[in-house]
C-alpha cells in the first residue's frame, strides 16, 4: 500500500534498548512537545461574538428564485425532484391562467412545491438539473425545530420575496466556471 | 491535668472500639474499630512523648497491616449467609476456654500493682535520637536479629507466591 | 504558652485552611485552562472575565445537585469516606513551614503550625491514612465496580508509599533529622537537596504522582473499565468531596516537594540585598508559592502529556523498578556519608 505522508513509521516490536527503558528523555521530549504547543496561537473562534464567514458557494436551505420582473422562475419540469438523490423534493403542477403573467414565468408552474429538509442532504444536485435557474442552495442555515412537520418547507419559505430588499442573493454561487458555461447557449441548459 | 483527662478519655475510647472490635456483627466494621483502637494507642504514646513509636504505629499498623486486613475481608464478603454453623460442644469449650482465659488475666493483673518499675522513667526516651542510639547500642543484636525474622518472613512469602518451585 | 499565642496559632490555622481550599478550587480552573493551552484550545473563558468564576459555578452546580445514597448502601460508611479523604487531605499542611518567623513588637511568630520533631513520619501516616477513605467509600458503595476501583487506587497506593519512604529515608540520612523545619532551614541559599539526592528527588516525584492518583498513575479513575472506579456511586457534593481532595492532595505534594527538595521558603542570593527580616520572610513566603504554583502546573503539564499506564506496568514500576531504585540511592548515600572510613580501610 502506497503510504499517504512520508510521516508513517512501520511498526516493529522489539526490545527496548536501555536509553529507552530509562523513559525519561521520551517522556521529557513528549513534554517539550506539548509546552510548545502551550504558547501557540490558538485557533478558537468566540461563536457568538465572533462568526466563521460562510464559503460562497456554501449549500444551506434552499431558495426558489423569481425573475427581475417578480415572476417565479419555476416551470415545474420535475427535473430537480428526478436529480434529487435523497428524493426530498415533491410538486404538483398547474396551468397558469389568464391575468398570471406577472406571477408565473412560463405556462405551467408548481401550484405546491415541497422540500423535506430532514431528507435533504444539500447536495445540489437540484441546484444543477434546473434549466431554468429557479432553485438555488443558499448560505442560509436551515433552522432547527421541534417536529418533523416543520422540516417540510413549502412555497411560502422556499419562494423569495417580490420586494427588492426580501431577494435573496446568489451571485456568490456564480462562481466563473458557472457563469463561462452559461455564456454556450448550445447546452439545454442554457436556452430560453 | 489536661494530659490525664486525655488519659481517661483515650483509655475510654481504646476500650470502647476494643470491646467494639469483638460485638460488631460485620467484619468490616470490627476492622475499622480496631483501626481506631490503634489510633487512640497513637495517641497514648503521644502522651508519654513519644512521637516516634506514635508515628510509626500508625503508619505501619492503621496505614499497612490494617489495610491488608480490609482487602482481605472485603473480597472475601463475609456475611450471615457464609458464616458456618458451629456445634454446641464447639461454643461449650470456647466458652470455658476463655473463662479460663479471663481468670489468668485477673490472677496476673491482680498480682501486677506490686511490681515496682527497677529504674526511673525517662520522659526522653521516646525521642528518636535516644531510641535509635538504645536501639543501635543496647539492643543491636536483636534489632538485626529481627531483621533478619523479617527477611526469611519476605522469601517465605515469595517463595509461597510462585507458581512452581523447582 | 500564652493566650495570645494560642489564638496566633488558631489564625495561622485558619489562614492555612483558607489557602489550601482556594488554591485547591483554583486548581480545577487551572486544570482546565493548562488542558486547553497545552491541546491548543482556551479553556474556560465564560463564567466572569477570562473564567475567572468557574469554579464558583462548579461548587454551586455540586452544591445544587441531587444527592442520592444507593438503597444497599452502608450509609455511615457511605458518608465517612469522601469525608475522611477531605479531612486527612487537609491535615498535612499542619508541620508544612510556609516561611521564616515574623517578628512583632519584639514576639516572634514562626509560619509554621506545629514544628513535630517526626513531621516527615507524620506526612507518612497522613498519608497512609488517607487510603482509608478511598477504601471505604468503595466498600460502603455495596457495587462491584466501586469495589475493584477501591482495591486497585488503594494497593496502587500502598505500593508507591514503600518506594516513597525508602527515598526519603535517604534524604533523612543526609539531612540527619525528620522535622520538616530543621530539612527546610538547612537549604538555604543554594544548598537544596535536589542537588544532593537528585535520583531520591526523582523518586519521590514519581511516587507523588502515584499518591496523588495523577496521570500517569491515574488507574483508580477508570471509565473505561470498571465505570468510574471507586466513586462510582457517588453523586452531589460527596463526589465533589473525593475530587477536591485529589487537588488538595497535589498541592500538598507540591508544597511537600518543594519544601524537602527545591529549598522552600529559602531564595539565593536575595538575604544579600535585603536587610529587612519580615519583608525577606515575606518574599520566602512568596517564593515557595512561587514553587507550588510550579509544581501543580508540572503535575498538569504531566497529566496532559502522558498516556496512562497498564496495570501490570504499573506494579512493575512500583515494586521492580523504583523501590530496587530508591533502596541503591539509601546504599550510595550511607557509601558517600561514610566515604572517609571506607577510604581509611583501603589506605591501611
Amino acid at each position: 500500500m502506497l503510504p499517504l505522508t512520508n510521516r508513517s513509521k512501520v511498526v516493529v516490536k522489539k526490545e527496548m534498548s536501555l536509553y529507552e527503558k530509562i523513559y525519561l528523555p521520551a517522556v521529557i521530549s513528549g513534554m517539550i512537545i506539548t509546552m510548545s504547543h502551550f504558547f501557540r496561537k490558538k485557533p478558537t473562534i468566540q461563536y457568538p461574538e465572533q462568526k466563521r464567514e460562510f464559503s460562497g458557494i456554501y449549500r444551506g436551505q434552499h431558495v426558489l428564485k423569481r425573475d427581475e420582473n417578480g415572476a417565479e422562475r419555476c416551470t415545474s419540469c420535475g427535473l430537480c425532484a428526478v436529480a434529487c438523490p435523497a428524493e426530498a423534493i415533491t410538486m404538483t403542477s398547474a396551468e397558469r391562467k389568464k391575468g398570471e403573467e406577472k406571477l408565473y414565468r412560463e405556462e405551467k408552474y408548481a401550484a405546491t412545491y415541497e422540500i423535506n429538509m430532514l431528507r435533504c442532504i444539500f447536495c445540489g444536485d437540484c441546484e444543477e438539473a434546473c434549466p431554468k435557474e429557479a432553485i438555488f442552495l443558499t448560505d442560509r442555515m436551515v433552522i432547527p425545530e421541534y417536529n418533523r412537520k416543520s422540516f417540510i418547507y413549502r412555497k411560502d419559505i422556499l419562494v423569495e420575496g417580490i420586494e427588492n430588499d426580501k431577494r435573496i442573493d446568489v451571485t456568490r454561487r456564480q462562481t466563473p466556471a458557472v457563469i463561462e458555461f452559461k455564456k454556450h447557449k448550445e447546452f439545454d441548459h442554457n436556452r430560453l | 491535668m489536661i494530659t490525664t483527662y486525655l488519659f481517661y478519655f483515650l483509655s475510654f475510647l481504646a476500650i470502647m472500639c476494643a470491646l467494639m472490635v469483638v460485638f460488631s456483627k460485620n467484619p468490616v466494621h470490627s476492622v475499622l474499630y480496631l483501626v481506631l483502637t490503634f489510633f487512640t494507642i497513637a495517641g497514648h504514646y503521644v502522651l508519654l512523648n513519644a512521637q516516634f513509636l506514635a508515628a510509626v504505629h500508625v503508619i505501619v499498623y492503621a496505614g499497612a497491616i490494617m489495610v491488608l486486613f480490609l482487602f482481605v475481608i472485603m473480597l472475601m464478603n463475609l456475611n450471615k449467609d457464609t458464616e458456618p454453623h458451629k456445634k454446641p460442644w464447639l461454643k461449650f469449650s470456647a466458652a470455658i476456654a476463655s473463662g479460663l482465659l479471663l481468670v489468668v488475666l485477673v490472677g496476673s493483673l491482680k498480682g501486677a500493682e506490686t511490681i515496682v518499675p527497677t529504674n526511673a522513667f525517662n520522659p526522653n526516651i521516646g525521642l528518636i535520637e535516644n531510641l535509635g542510639k538504645t536501639l543501635f547500642h543496647d539492643f543491636l543484636l536483636p534489632f538485626e536479629v529481627s531483621s533478619i525474622l523479617l527477611l526469611v518472613a519476605m522469601v517465605g512469602a515469595v517463595m509461597l507466591g510462585k507458581k512452581s518451585i523447582k | 504558652m500564652t493566650l495570645g499565642y494560642i489564638i496566633y496559632k488558631l489564625i495561622l490555622v485558619v489562614v492555612v485552611f483558607a489557602i489550601t481550599m482556594v488554591i485547591a478550587m483554583y486548581s480545577t480552573y487551572a486544570e482546565r485552562k493548562v488542558a486547553g493551552f497545552l491541546q491548543d484550545r482556551l479553556g474556560p473563558n465564560r463564567a466572569g472575565p477570562f473564567g475567572i468564576l468557574q469554579p464558583v459555578a462548579d461548587a454551586v452546580k455540586l452544591f445544587m445537585k441531587e444527592e442520592t445514597i444507593p438503597s444497599v448502601s452502608n450509609k455511615t460508611l457511605f458518608i465517612i469516606g469522601p469525608a475522611l479523604s477531605l479531612l486527612t487531605a487537609c491535615m498535612t499542611g499542619v508541620v508544612i513551614p510556609w516561611g521564616k518567623s515574623i517578628t512583632i513588637f519584639g514576639e516572634s511568630y514562626p509560619l509554621q503550625i506545629a514544628d513535630v520533631n517526626i513531621g516527615i513520619l507524620y506526612i507518612f501516616g497522613v498519608v497512609s491514612i488517607g487510603i482509608y477513605g478511598i477504601m471505604i467509600g468503595g466498600w460502603a458503595s455495596n457495587n462491584k465496580y466501586s469495589l475493584l476501583g477501591a482495591v486497585r487506587a488503594s494497593s496502587q497506593m500502598i505500593s508507591y508509599e514503600v518506594a516513597m519512604g525508602l527515598s526519603i529515608i535517604a534524604l533523612i540520612m543526609t539531612t540527619g533529622t525528620l522535622s520538616v523545619g530543621e530539612i527546610a532551614a538547612q537549604q538555604n541559599s543554594w544548598h537544596w537537596n535536589v542537588l544532593i539526592q537528585p535520583l531520591g528527588c526523582l523518586i519521590f516525584i514519581v511516587c507523588a504522582f502515584a499518591e496523588t492518583n495523577r496521570a500517569p498513575f491515574d488507574l483508580p479513575e477508570c471509565e473505561q473499565e470498571l465505570v468510574g472506579g471507586y466513586h462510582t456511586e457517588y453523586s452531589s457534593m460527596k463526589m465533589g468531596f473525593y475530587l477536591f481532595a485529589e487537588y488538595i492532595n497535589m498541592f500538598i505534594s507540591a508544597t511537600v516537594i518543594s519544601t524537602f527538595y527545591f529549598g522552600g521558603y529559602n531564595m539565593p542570593f536575595v538575604a544579600d540585598y535585603v536587610h529587612n527580616e519580615n519583608l525577606l520572610t515575606l518574599l520566602g513566603v512568596a517564593f515557595l508559592f512561587a514553587k507550588i504554583f510550579f509544581g501543580i502546573f508540572f503535575f498538569m503539564w504531566v497529566r496532559w502529556t502522558l498516556p496512562r499506564f497498564r496495570y501490570d506496568q504499573l506494579m512493575n514500576l512500583g515494586w521492580k523498578v523504583l523501590i530496587p531504585l530508591s533502596i541503591l540511592n539509601i546504599v550510595l548515600t550511607g557509601a558517600w556519608m561514610m566515604r572517609h572510613e571506607i577510604l581509611n580501610v583501603f589506605i591501611k
